[in-house]
């Protein structure tokens, strides 16, 4: 065990001297986490975790219930962290705010919007429904994208609640017992209801609830910094794996074969040396990110746990890699592939769900998607139990990997005699 | 004295090629015993088997009493390596290096410490010590490389060409070196494919070519194979092409053979004297100006020449 230690140590030393690798092991996942705050306007606010400051003009010209209740949404108290909302008479001086990047996006209800989907009080509606005008501000986009998301879970639910309204009109309308009064009356409590429903309706998730009912803050970095961190993991491990094929080549593997130490010990030492590398520099990630930009990663001994997973996982793969390669170059090349392949399976630049299903089952071959799974969990209160499966599936990954190294280098040999 | 390293019938094959072919010798202790080869005749194989980096395809090695293949870790503990290519960890200082392996050799603690001050005053580079290996020089870097190979006091040390590509100042610190360490009592086996290191540093030599043992003996015994010959050496210019007048050299009567490397050509003759006045016609007769020769008594080289027919830098 001594022995395995003094190698492990050794490569761990000679990887954090090395400016390239700590280029990019340490200062690239940073750097991009932070391009995805500014981004994201996650630090154009004050320093309090989760998105703010999404400024939003609504010009409300319509005078029914639907324009008044897409005003109370976007003041609702539920999104007060998250939006600031200011109420421009004009068309015109929306542009104006757009024009001078003072909002994200801008709302415009025409006049007349509430009167082309609720009926009136014979229970007639005036025409085509009217459209709503959303005008995204072109350096805000993705603030402008969560704006428009609020709008369109807004809209759905003015779809739903008018499709039900004529259903139910139409089908009392059938018995041939509703009188023209008795219609009058209904269509306009059902568009009341409607527009209350609108109003009330939670247009965007931004909570998380955790299992003792507190409510977690949702934070956009919560998601790209360890998806940034768990895929640039896989550029260190596939480092590590590289550096027994350059030891070998550099001549320091055979001159260790020559010392009174077994083949295995040296093999353990590169793994042990590998899964290190890799839980350092997921700690210092972690570490890093909580501590510049204020991130809550959620349980400590539930992080700690996957960090291990995570870094078995990848130290696995990396192990892997190596032993199906015979110079450390191809190991690179192959290793800075299959991190970018890696990262977007895993996830770790958009979220797989919205991509089809084949790529969701694809992609629980990368420790990326269970170690962001299981960060992004524990991140919104969840607890130990709750990230069992993807430590369970992290570990097993990890075990599978090395079985399949190991058995291919005893074949081949250490030095590939 | 008893031998520390007896090699019996060593076979090393790489599927068809044979690196090594039944190479039997034994080395005793106390002596420095050379392998003298040119590049590619298999000394570097020889060690590899040696010091169990590979396994041996037929036969074994006993090394301090231990087998290569039945006792490979007992054998471990028994030599130093010093290998021919420089293998060190760039991004470490000597210091570090030097704690690496010694460690990897089981010292440490202030075994360890005490070592390491001992061999960085052997090799000159305490003052030096802290700074990465990248920093330092092809020399410096060699006298880590074999500083390594010290740490922990080797009954029997391997040296595989420790003075290729060095500056002629660090070739001689390494070759008094060699003799230092010697005189201290450790047994070396030292490969090198320069005669001259041989002849120096040998109290006997192995001739080995294509994988084979080709003779074996003190200095002495060798040069006696070619006793009765003498080496006459043509210098001629560097634009020439040598090789038709070694062709017309080598029908001249006398000559037992006859070999060009670069501008300088060797003819090994029963007597170099008689031969001077036909070479000088021969080169005039051709066009080729010799700018000097001499003549050279029997050594290694010209007893590789005499059993192969080649150069040793062939």
């Amino acid at each position: 065990m001594q022995k395995l230690l003094i190698i492990a140590l050794k490569d761990l030393k000679l990887i954090f001297r090395d400016p390239a690798a700590l280029i990019l092991m340490l200062l690239a996942p940073f750097l991009i986490t932070l391009g995805m705050g500014v981004v994201t306007g996650r630090f154009s606010g004050n320093a309090t975790s989760g998105i703010n400051s999404m400024t939003v003009a609504i010009v409300n010209q319509d005078e029914g219930e639907l324009g008044k209740a897409l005003e109370a949404i976007f003041k609702s108290e539920d999104l007060a962290d998250l939006v600031v909302p200011t109420f421009p008479i004009t068309t015109d001086e929306a542009h104006r705010l757009i024009e001078a990047d003072e909002v994200s996006a801008a709302i415009i209800v025409p006049q007349g919007f509430s009167a082309s989907i609720i009926p009136d009080e014979q229970g007639n509606i005036s025409g085509e429904p009217i459209q709503i005008a959303f005008i995204a501000n072109p350096n805000s986009p993705t603030n402008a994208g969560i704006l428009r998301s609020i709008l369109d879970a807004f809209l759905t639910q003015v779809e739903v609640g008018r499709i039900g309204a004529e259903v139910t009109l139409s089908q009392i309308a059938q018995t041939g017992k509703l009188t023209p009064e008795l219609a009058a009356q209904l269509g306009e409590a059902l568009g009341t209801q409607l527009a209350q429903q609108s109003a009330q309706a939670q247009p965007i998730q931004l909570e998380n609830t955790t299992a003792s009912g507190a409510a977690v803050k949702f934070d956009l970095l919560m998601y790209f910094a360890p998806g940034m961190a768990l895929m640039f993991l896989m550029f260190a491990v596939t480092q590590g794996g590289r550096s027994l094929l350059l030891e070998n080549r550099t001549g320091t593997l055979p001159r260790m074969l020559q010392t009174p130490t077994s083949s295995a010990q040296i093999l353990g030492g590169k793994v042990l040396g590998i899964f290190l590398t890799a839980v350092t520099q997921l700690t210092i990630l972690i570490g890093g990110t909580s501590l510049l930009f204020s991130l809550d990663w959620g349980q400590p001994l539930g992080v700690f746990l996957l960090i291990l997973a995570a870094a078995f996982a990848a130290s696995g793969w990396g192990s892997f890699i190596a032993t199906l390669f015979k110079t450390p170059a191809q190991v690179s090349n192959f290793g800075s592939v299959i991190m970018l392949i890696f990262g977007l399976l895993g996830g770790s630049f958009f979220d797989i769900s919205l991509l089809p299903e084949w790529v969701s089952v694809l992609s629980k071959i990368t420790p990326n998607a269970w170690g962001l799974r299981g960060f992004t969990t524990l991140a919104g209160g969840g607890t130990l139990g709750s990230i069992s499966e993807p430590l369970m599936a992290l570990v097993l990954m990890g075990i599978i990997l090395f079985a399949a190294a190991s058995i291919w280098m005893r074949r081949r040999g250490l030095t590939g005699m | 004295m008893a031998p520390i390293l007896e090699v019996r019938d060593l076979v090393k094959k790489y599927g068809d090629f044979t690196a090594v072919n039944r190479i039997s010798f034994s080395v005793d202790e106390g002596e420095i015993f050379s392998l003298l080869g040119p590049n590619g005749a298999g000394k570097t194989t020889t060690i590899s088997v040696i010091s169990t980096l590979f396994t041996p395809t037929n036969g074994d090695a006993s090394v301090c009493g231990h087998s290569v293949l039945k006792d490979p870790m007992e054998v471990k503990r028994c030599i130093g390596v010093v290998p021919q290519e420089l293998a060190l960890y760039e991004d470490l200082s000597a210091l570090e290096n030097l704690q690496f392996w010694g460690k990897m050799y089981g010292l440490s603690g202030k075994a360890l410490s005490d070592r390491i001050t001992e061999v960085l005053d052997q090799i000159g580079l305490k003052d030096k010590a802290k700074q990465r290996i990248k920093t330092y020089s092809g020399g410096m870097k060699r006298r880590v490389n074999i500083g390594i190979g010290l740490l922990h006091k080797p009954k029997l040390l391997f040296m595989d060409e420790p003075t290729v590509g060095i500056d002629p100042q660090s070739r001689r610190a390494i070759l008094d070196s060699v003799k230092e360490l010697n005189r201290q009592g450790m047994t070396i086996l030292y490969t090198t494919h320069y005669m001259e290191e041989a002849q120096e540093l040998s109290d006997r030599v192995g001739i080995i070519d294509h994988g084979e043992l080709i003779a074996l003996g003190t200095q002495e015994e060798l040069t006696r194979q070619v006793d009765e010959t003498d080496t006459l050496v043509l210098h001629i210019a560097e634009n020439e092409d040598p090789q038709p007048l070694v062709d017309r050299l080598q029908t001249l009567d006398g000559v037992l053979s006859a070999i060009a490397i670069d501008h300088e050509i060797s003819i090994v003759a029963h007597s170099a004297q008689e031969l001077i006045a036909p070479a000088i016609r021969a080169s005039e007769a051709m066009g080729i100006k010799i700018y000097s020769m001499d003549i050279r008594e029997p050594n290694l080289e010209a007893v590789f020449l005499h059993l192969t027919g080649r150069a040793l830098r062939d």
